[in-house]
């Protein structure tokens, strides 16, 4: 930053407001986010290392955790492969209906959580209308950890799509051609070629998609089942441990998601640096 | 690809798709992605249409026209009504701020504005309750006071600011700070005032970028479950959001009343998309960052 | 001698000293060897149409193998369209294309084995440059695919040839603009093509590393003695680097000759216009005279139909002559003056015709004087073909 006079905060400009748009902004940021984000790393702290180790430890809050984080990450990677062929056809292809599909794409994103989970649930209950297809092999999706892996799949798509899609229209045609030219046959091409350029955008994708589907309520509870050590995922264990007014092992939980969800914020802060750094250039 | 159209020409028997797969490839992958769209995205949709009239038109105008149903919805409104504006006027400010001007630390108040998308949304409301609950920092006093936010509307309204607190601001930051403060400067320099400047330019540059992140957030804030969940209480007829009334009905197996409910939010995502695909068809110059 | 269409216009001049060339140049080349088979290219009637519009009508050429051709013309010629055909990223509506005796259009563009360089280089980014010179090599199938050694070899003498020896590790935006045009040759030569084609191969770059490159190109190309085929819309470019030019024009070839044939010799209006600056006054001929304005010129015109011409001529291309000798007489209404020349702009005539001379930077004062000019070469086309 070029300060014209030595350690000013702000850049001089004629424009005005700076401090009333400031000022607003910092306040309403922590009386809504930051202060009672404080709260709970204060709350949390208060308990005390033994104590926190001891929920944080608990067999059923682990179960919970990695229910939340496996089916979160199958979820993810499965979107990731499905996204990308979504995200291909949409921008490669010429078909009737093609706008349509690519608005419904954000569908997950409109659609209450709530409503989303109702709607799977009455169509992959044994009685739903996939629920009595898949019954004669001797399948079960709802109320079980695959019913939990169809609502994050559910929700998680638009994530990969709409952050590959965009780097997918970007891709000049004429390195593909180069590739052709140089010998490479469509596949090749594909794999060392364009898959290394989508790399930096499926990855932040992959890790948004992540970070939603494990902080995901709404949409999973009504289809998992919720059975403690089987289905039971952690946001779930907090509402648990809140209605029992267990707020010690509410926070304590939240704390540990809380900071896993930052850790993946800075990753994808990382990967999406590395996806400019990789755009930029030509 | 303009020669896909032709007839392929005498001596060149071998035409082949130089940069495009060959048909069969092709057609396969549209049909995974339509066949996943299909059955992933469309069906759940139907059925909420479908099991909602299950019955017929009757019970499903009856379920609507309860008390506590047309009470949850009024509830949906007035949360939307105060929680959208006021992220609205953030919004603005924070882009302002953000984009007209050079400060220290300018992205690591980005990245805080960015904070409530990564966080749970039972988290966003647990953290109310520890706040405002009971049991929480400012809960005595609050109690000694008789003001309740928990279990409550104010905390209604709380848990859904937090969970739609940047949909306005992350539109207008990138667009503004593409649009840099030339104009500005010129309609300063004409001697217009500060809110002249930002009434007759700058709002008019950025208004469809503010509609569009209004609109997502508005989906969001009656959307909202989890957050509101937690601080809500459930009490029927008062702390009942349409979300929560869905939930409610569901477990107390009124199948049809709760998909009936959950016909209007569906219907809301479905404006929702449809004036957003507008937006971003008819407007796509004027909004920037469409797709994160 | 009206606007000539491309078909079956086979000159062949120029093509010995090319061949000279290559042969004087074997005894330079560092990778003797090395480098695949070339071959000459012989396109037939070839047309291409995009929907309703055509941008190629039957168009013909022969290129000598390791000659250096330049495809040059305006934007919306079909010069890239032919080139993207020669490569086979793109295919003819009709016609034919041989390397050798061989049909290259039954051959996908993985099989042509033609080395591309694009106008935006398309270097794979994410690349360093070492790859991208063996990128070609390391996509062949495992039985034709050089051992890992023999690939870095190659690319190192590759980097040597374009001058970037130490330059293998680094990745694309680390380079300049003239730098990557050079990663994006020797990538295209890496695979040993039997011809090389250029898209505006200087396009991108500033005036001077274009001019430097240009130079270097030509020195390679003695060198290496590709079949090069490059498209540019850059006149000068054309002139000083290629053997051969076929100048396009709306889907058709309207001339191919030695650089000094295109320049002296304009077989069609649009190449006197289109290849340096040209005068276009309007003249008649009547038995065998040519006349402006009911006045002959001293200008012989054997065989020429009689009716209304347009007499062409080049700037630099006069001679001052007497009153009454049948020169052009008209009055200097302006003079600027024009790199190491002077240029006066003249009316002619009652209708005040208006041509431009260029004349020594020393002979300043002329404005409002009377000269009377006669070409020294000059060509007679059709007044309504003419667009100059």
């Amino acid at each position: 930053m070029r300060a014209s006079s030595q350690g000013a905060l702000k850049k001089p400009s004629v424009i005005p407001g700076f401090g009333l748009a400031l000022g607003f902004t910092l306040a309403y940021l922590s009386l809504i986010v930051l202060i009672p984000l404080a709260a709970l790393v204060l709350k949390t702290a208060s308990l005390g290392w033994p104590e926190f180790w001891r929920i944080a430890t608990d067999p059923r809050t682990i179960a919970a955790l990695k229910v939340s984080f496996g089916i979160s990450f199958a979820a993810a990677a499965i979107n990731a492969v499905f996204g990308l062929i979504v995200a291909w056809v949409l921008v490669r292809y010429e078909f009737p209906g093609r706008k349509l599909l690519d608005a419904f794409i954000d569908l997950p994103f409109a659609l209450p959580t709530a409503v989303a989970g109702i709607a799977l649930t009455a169509l992959y209950a044994p009685n739903g209308w996939i629920g009595e297809l898949v019954k004669p092999f001797g399948i079960k999706i709802a109320y079980t950890p695959i019913g939990i892996l169809i609502a994050l799949t559910f929700i998680g798509l638009p994530f990969i799509v709409r952050t590959v899609q965009p780097v997918l229209e970007d891709l000049d045609r004429e390195v593909e051609e180069a590739a052709a030219t140089l010998g490479a046959r469509r596949f090749q091409t594909f794999r060392k070629v364009i898959l290394p350029a989508l790399l930096p955008a499926l990855l932040t994708g992959f890790a948004l998609a992540l970070a939603r589907a494990i902080g995901e309520y709404g949409s999973v509870i009504f289809i998992a089942g919720n059975i403690p050590f089987v289905s039971e995922i952690a946001p779930l264990l907090i509402v648990i441990k809140l209605t029992e007014f267990n707020y010690p092992a509410a926070t304590a939980i939240a704390s540990i998601m809380l900071a896993i969800s930052f850790v993946l914020l800075l990753v994808i802060n990382l990967l999406q640096a590395w996806s400019r750094r990789g755009l930029s250039n030509g | 690809m303009a020669d896909v159209a032709l007839v392929p020409p005498v001596g060149a028997p071998r035409r082949r798709e130089v940069i495009s797969e060959g048909l069969f490839v092709r057609v396969v992958l549209i049909a995974i992605a339509v066949a996943l769209l299909g059955i992933f995205l469309l069906l759940p949709l139907v059925s909420v249409f479908y099991e909602a009239f299950r019955t017929g038109f009757g019970p499903y105008w009856a379920a609507l026209g309860e008390k506590d149903a047309l009470a949850a919805i009024r509830l949906t409104l007035l949360v939307a009504a105060i929680a959208v504006p006021a992220n609205l006027v953030f919004g603005v400010a924070a882009a302002w701020a953000i984009a007209k001007f050079d400060f220290k630390g300018k992205s690591f108040l980005i990245t805080l504005i960015d904070l409530p998308f990564s966080v749970s949304p039972v988290t966003s409301g647990l953290i109310y309750v520890l706040l405002f609950g009971a049991q929480g920092f400012f809960g005595p006093w609050l109690q000694s006071q008789g003001i309740q936010i928990i279990f409550a509307v104010p905390g209604i309204v709380l848990a859904t600011i937090f969970v739609t607190f940047p949909f306005v601001a992350r539109e207008l930051i990138p667009l503004m700070q593409e649009q840099g403060t030339t104009d500005e400067e010129a309609a300063i320099s004409l001697g217009a005032g500060g809110w002249q400047t930002f009434f007759r330019v700058t709002l008019p540059n950025v208004k469809w970028a503010l509609l569009y992140g209004v609109l997502l957030g508005n989906a969001r804030a009656m959307g909202e479950f989890g957050a509101v969940a937690v601080v809500s209480g459930k009490i029927r007829g008062q702390t009942n959001t349409m979300p929560l009334h869905v939930e409610i009905l569901y477990n107390e197996y009124m199948a049809v009343a709760a998909f009936a409910v959950a016909s209007l939010l569906a219907m809301l995502a479905l404006i929702t998309l449809g004036l957003k695909t507008f937006l971003e068809w008819r407007f796509s110059g004027e909004i920037a960052a469409i797709r994160r | 001698m009206d606007a000539v269409t491309g078909n079956d216009l086979n000159i062949r001049a120029g093509l010995g000293s090319a061949h000279a060339r290559i042969a004087a140049a074997e005894g330079l080349r560092p990778l003797a060897g090395t480098w695949g088979k070339q071959v000459d290219v012989t396109v037939e009637n070839v047309a291409r149409s995009f929907g309703d519009t055509a941008a190629l009508h039957g168009v013909s050429l022969k290129i000598a193998s390791g000659e250096l051709v330049a495809l040059l013309g305006p934007s919306g010629s079909g010069k890239t369209t032919l080139l993207r055909i020669l490569g086979g990223l793109d295919f003819p509506s009709e016609g034919r294309v041989l390397f050798g005796a061989e049909d290259a259009l039954g051959l996908s563009v993985q099989e042509r084995n033609v080395g591309f360089v694009f106008q935006s280089y398309a270097l794979f980014r994410h690349m360093t440059v070492h790859d991208n010179i063996a990128f070609g090599l390391s996509v062949r199938p495992a039985k034709r695919r050089p051992a890992k050694a023999a690939i870095k070899k190659r690319v190192d003498e590759l980097l040597d040839l374009v001058q970037l020896t130490d330059l293998g590790k680094r990745y694309p935006a680390q380079l300049s603009g003239g730098q990557r045009q050079r990663v994006a040759l020797a990538r295209a030569l890496a695979i040993e093509p039997r011809i090389l084609l250029l898209d505006e191969p200087f396009g991108a770059l500033d005036a001077k590393v274009r001019k430097d490159l240009r130079r270097w190109l030509r020195e390679i190309h003695d060198r290496t003695g590709h079949t090069t085929v490059f498209v540019t819309h850059d006149q000068d470019e054309a002139l000083e680097l290629a053997d051969r030019v076929a100048v396009l024009n709306k889907g058709r070839i309207e001339q191919i000759g030695t650089p000094d044939e295109i320049y002296d010799a304009p077989a069609t209006p649009f190449v006197a216009g289109f290849i340096g600056e040209t005068n276009a006054l309007p003249v008649r001929v009547e038995s065998g005279k040519i006349f402006l304005d009911d006045r002959a010129l001293d200008l012989a015109s054997t065989g020429e139909a009689d009716g209304p011409r347009m007499l062409a001529f080049r700037p630099h291309d006069i001679e001052f002559t007497g009153e009454g000798a049948g020169g052009i007489a008209g009055l200097v209404v302006s003079e600027l003056r024009h790199g190491a020349t002077r240029r006066l702009a003249i009316e002619v005539g009652p209708q005040r015709h208006r041509i431009e001379i260029d004349v020594g930077a020393e002979t300043a004062g002329q404005k409002g004087n009377r000269v009377v000019v006669l070409p020294r070469s000059w060509r007679l086309f059709s007044p309504d073909a003419f667009r100059g």
